[in-house]
């Protein structure tokens, strides 16, 4: 009897050991569900969400001091994924963080650009190539559309486009579908 | 004809063919119109560039656009003329979006160019070699996929069977039963040049039982040709058996694996029309620049198959045809299950397009009110690709998109089958291909918020490195300074030191013996 109850103890104690050291080997780096809401962030970076960024609104989320329906730019889609992860349900976004809009890319009107390099300090993700006294410009493929170039040019010559709808990109439409039976 | 033992797909559909008043008379022809318009983007894969400007001439078979990419094909001048613009124009696709094209003023002349040397001896040849002739001949599959030819080419070693589709099982398209029935021989030769591009040993070629003049004339050149490695198996007509797995699965008993493609299990696949022009762009040196089109329907005069120059505008090709009748309501490219509507007759004509219907009122219903779903599984009974399609539903119309994948949603071929079972009358298809076109977004949007945090890090590493550099240079400023200040300290103090020491020997000098250098 005795002998067992040691066998037991002992082997508690081997196990109890072996995750002790796994949880100090095999720490993760980073927070894992900040990782993974940001992961479903759209990083437009605009700072609609009220935050510096989606990796600080991520943060936020996971300490629970953000609710998950402040970003415009993901829209619904990303919405429902984050109540998916987080087990919640899903609400409609909050109107005071902006409304959703079709992606756009930044276009400077280059002729009227006066060097100034304001737009490249805006930039979150370094899409605008210039420098002082020189035209700028925008890399189109690089632009998150987030519009804080926009703001700060003193000549107002960036203007926000609609990206163009390719054979490409094309989306098939959601069927209408005139349920009227399903009504509820 | 062999007829060995052959297996059955899941589901399908018997469809009436409705390919009788268009089979009854030859290929037509048509003359070359005064303008074409060639659309870079007629294939899958990148679109081609342009390798002309406006202004310029080109003869008849010139390559005029080159693919930008390994997936891509060349686009030739369907005619002798001058390229007027390159611009965008409406193309035939489901979206009526406009796409860039090359618009060529047609002289007349039909002048053709030589650049292309027929390679009529190619025993010679290696698979390779021949890859680079049919990539540079701009040949794509022609049973409506468009999927650039060479690149398929060039996928697998090892193959067991090449297996040529003949099987044309939807209804209104019969544009390779009119091609076996007149052409059946640049087929054949079509075939012997892809066995050997790829070294294979055997190939079938399937055509459906309900086309017994095509496999007539198919048979009969077989017998010419005396090549032991060809042989014509006749399939019965169930719908979609055109379907590459389809096919595979009834000629074979083995199934494609979800995910995988044909040569994964030695087999290959080509349209009849494919083959054909495989042996023209090998045989003759003549780069695709015309196809078979199959014009149809109650809506037009006189239904028939048409050899048609690319970039032809469909208007011109329907006036070939007796043009339209009193009953024309809608314009169709591609067959009653899988075609699209297009917008009006302006649109020209290009590689994927096999089939023009002119369909009246009667032909096309409205589609019933659309009801719940009571579950009843016809869909799935129906389906060729063994889904669950109202599964797939349900998760598609709640927007809930992201399962679908595990429903094998990419395996879906859009055939429209339970659409047609549905007794909900559900627009099951559309769903699905809007819920695939949504996913590849996103897959995209993923990919490009992926760069964008890539970018967004980079830069605050950055910033950050250069404030800490800042920080630095201050503090050593400061440090230096304080040093200097050290340093001053220590020269003030050695100097008050030293000044001591004077004073004191001076004051010891007052009062004690005079000073050595006095
Ligand atoms: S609103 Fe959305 S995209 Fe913009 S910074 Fe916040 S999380 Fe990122
Ligand atoms: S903020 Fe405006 S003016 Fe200044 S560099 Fe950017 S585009 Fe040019
Ligand atoms: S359209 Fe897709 S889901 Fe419907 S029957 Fe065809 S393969 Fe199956
Ligand atoms: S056939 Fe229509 S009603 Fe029946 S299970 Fe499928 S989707 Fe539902």
């Amino acid at each position: 009897m005795i002998a067992a109850v040691a066998v037991i103890a002992g082997i508690a104690l081997l196990f109890g050991l072996a995750l002790g050291f796994a949880a100090v080997r095999f720490r993760t780096e980073g927070d894992p569900v900040v990782d993974r809401i940001d992961a479903l962030l759209p990083q437009t970076q605009c700072g609609q969400c009220s935050f510096a960024g989606c990796r600080p609104y991520a943060e936020a989320i996971a300490a629970g001091t953000a609710d998950i329906n402040r970003c415009p730019p993901g829209g619904e889609a990303t919405i429902r994924a984050l109540a998916d992860l987080l087990e919640r349900d899903p609400k409609p976004l909050d109107p005071e963080s902006g409304e959703i809009k079709p992606r756009t890319v930044a276009v400077i009107d280059e002729p009227l650009c006066i060097g100034c390099t304001l737009c490249i300090q805006a930039c979150p993700v370094d899409a605008i190539l210039g420098a002082g006294k020189q035209m700028h410009t925008v890399i189109a493929s690089e632009c998150t559309g987030c519009e804080l170039c926009v703001a700060p040019c003193p000549v107002d010559c960036i203007a926000m486009v609609e990206e163009p709808v390719t054979l490409k990109t094309w989306k098939w439409p959601r069927p209408a579908e005139p349920l009227a039976a399903e009504r509820r | 004809m062999k007829q060995p033992g052959l297996w059955r797909f899941h589901g399908g559909l018997k469809l009436d063919a409705r390919t009788a008043r268009a089979t009854g008379d030859q290929i037509g022809t048509i003359p070359v119109p005064p303008q074409l318009v060639l659309p870079l983007s007629q294939h899958v894969g990148q679109p081609a560039e342009p390798i002309v400007v406006p202004g310029e001439r080109v003869l008849c078979g010139q390559p005029i656009a080159r693919p930008s990419g390994y997936v891509g094909a060349k686009v030739h001048a369907s005619s002798s003329g001058t390229v007027v613009e390159i611009a965008n124009h409406p193309v035939p696709h489901p979206s009526g979006l406009a796409a860039p094209c090359i618009v060529i003023e047609t002289d007349g002349l039909d002048e053709r160019w030589t650049g292309y040397e027929p390679l009529s001896d190619y025993a010679a040849l290696t698979g390779p070699e021949l890859r680079a002739r049919v990539r540079a001949a701009g040949v794509v599959g022609l049973g409506g996929a468009a999927f650039p030819t060479a690149v398929k080419l060039g996928a697998g070693s090892g193959l067991k069977l090449l297996i040529l589709n003949g099987a044309e099982c939807e209804p209104y398209i019969c544009c390779d039963e009119l091609l076996l029935r007149e052409r059946a021989a640049e087929v054949l030769a079509g075939a012997q040049i892809l066995l050997q591009a790829l070294a294979i040993p055997r190939c079938v070629i399937a055509i459906e039982n309900d086309k017994p003049l095509a496999l007539e004339a198919l048979e009969l050149a077989i017998a010419r040709a005396a090549d032991p490695r060809l042989e014509v198996v006749s399939v019965p007509a169930v719908y979609p058996e055109g379907g590459e797995r389809q096919l595979i699965k009834v000629l074979t008993g083995e199934e494609v694996p979800a995910r995988g493609l044909p040569p994964d299990i030695g087999y290959l696949c080509h349209n009849v029309g494919t083959a054909a022009a495989v042996a023209r762009a090998v045989l003759q040196g003549e780069p695709l620049i015309s196809r078979i089109v199959t014009v149809t329907g109650d809506g037009v005069a006189g239904p028939r198959n048409v050899d048609v120059r690319l970039g032809t505008p469909i208007s011109a090709l329907v006036q070939a045809c007796g043009g339209y009748t009193g009953e024309a309501a809608h314009l169709l490219m591609g067959g009653a299950m899988m075609g699209f509507p297009l917008a009006d007759d302006s649109l020209p004509v290009i590689k994927g397009t096999n089939c023009i219907v002119v369909a009246s009122r009667e032909e096309i219903r409205p589609r019933a009110p659309v009801m719940p779903c009571i579950r009843c599984g016809e869909c799935a009974e129906v389906c060729p690709a063994q889904l669950l399609p109202q599964q797939l539903y349900w998760h598609a119309r709640s927007d809930d998109l992201e399962p679908l994948d595990d429903y094998h949603l990419f395996d879906c071929i859009e055939c429209g089958c339970c659409d047609l079972a549905c007794p909900s009358q559900i627009p099951l298809t559309q769903y699905f291909r809007y819920a695939k076109t949504e996913l590849w977004a996103r897959q995209h949007d993923r990919v490009r918020s992926d760069l964008a945090r890539e970018r967004f890090e980079a830069r605050r590493d950055r910033l950050e490195a250069e404030q800490a550099a800042r920080k630095q240079r201050l503090e050593e400023k400061a440090r230096a300074a304080d040093e200097a200040r050290g340093d001053e300290q220590a020269r003030k103090a050695m100097i008050d030191a030293a000044l001591e020491r004077v004073q004191a020997r001076r004051d010891a000098g007052a009062s004690g013996p005079p000073g050595k250098d006095e």
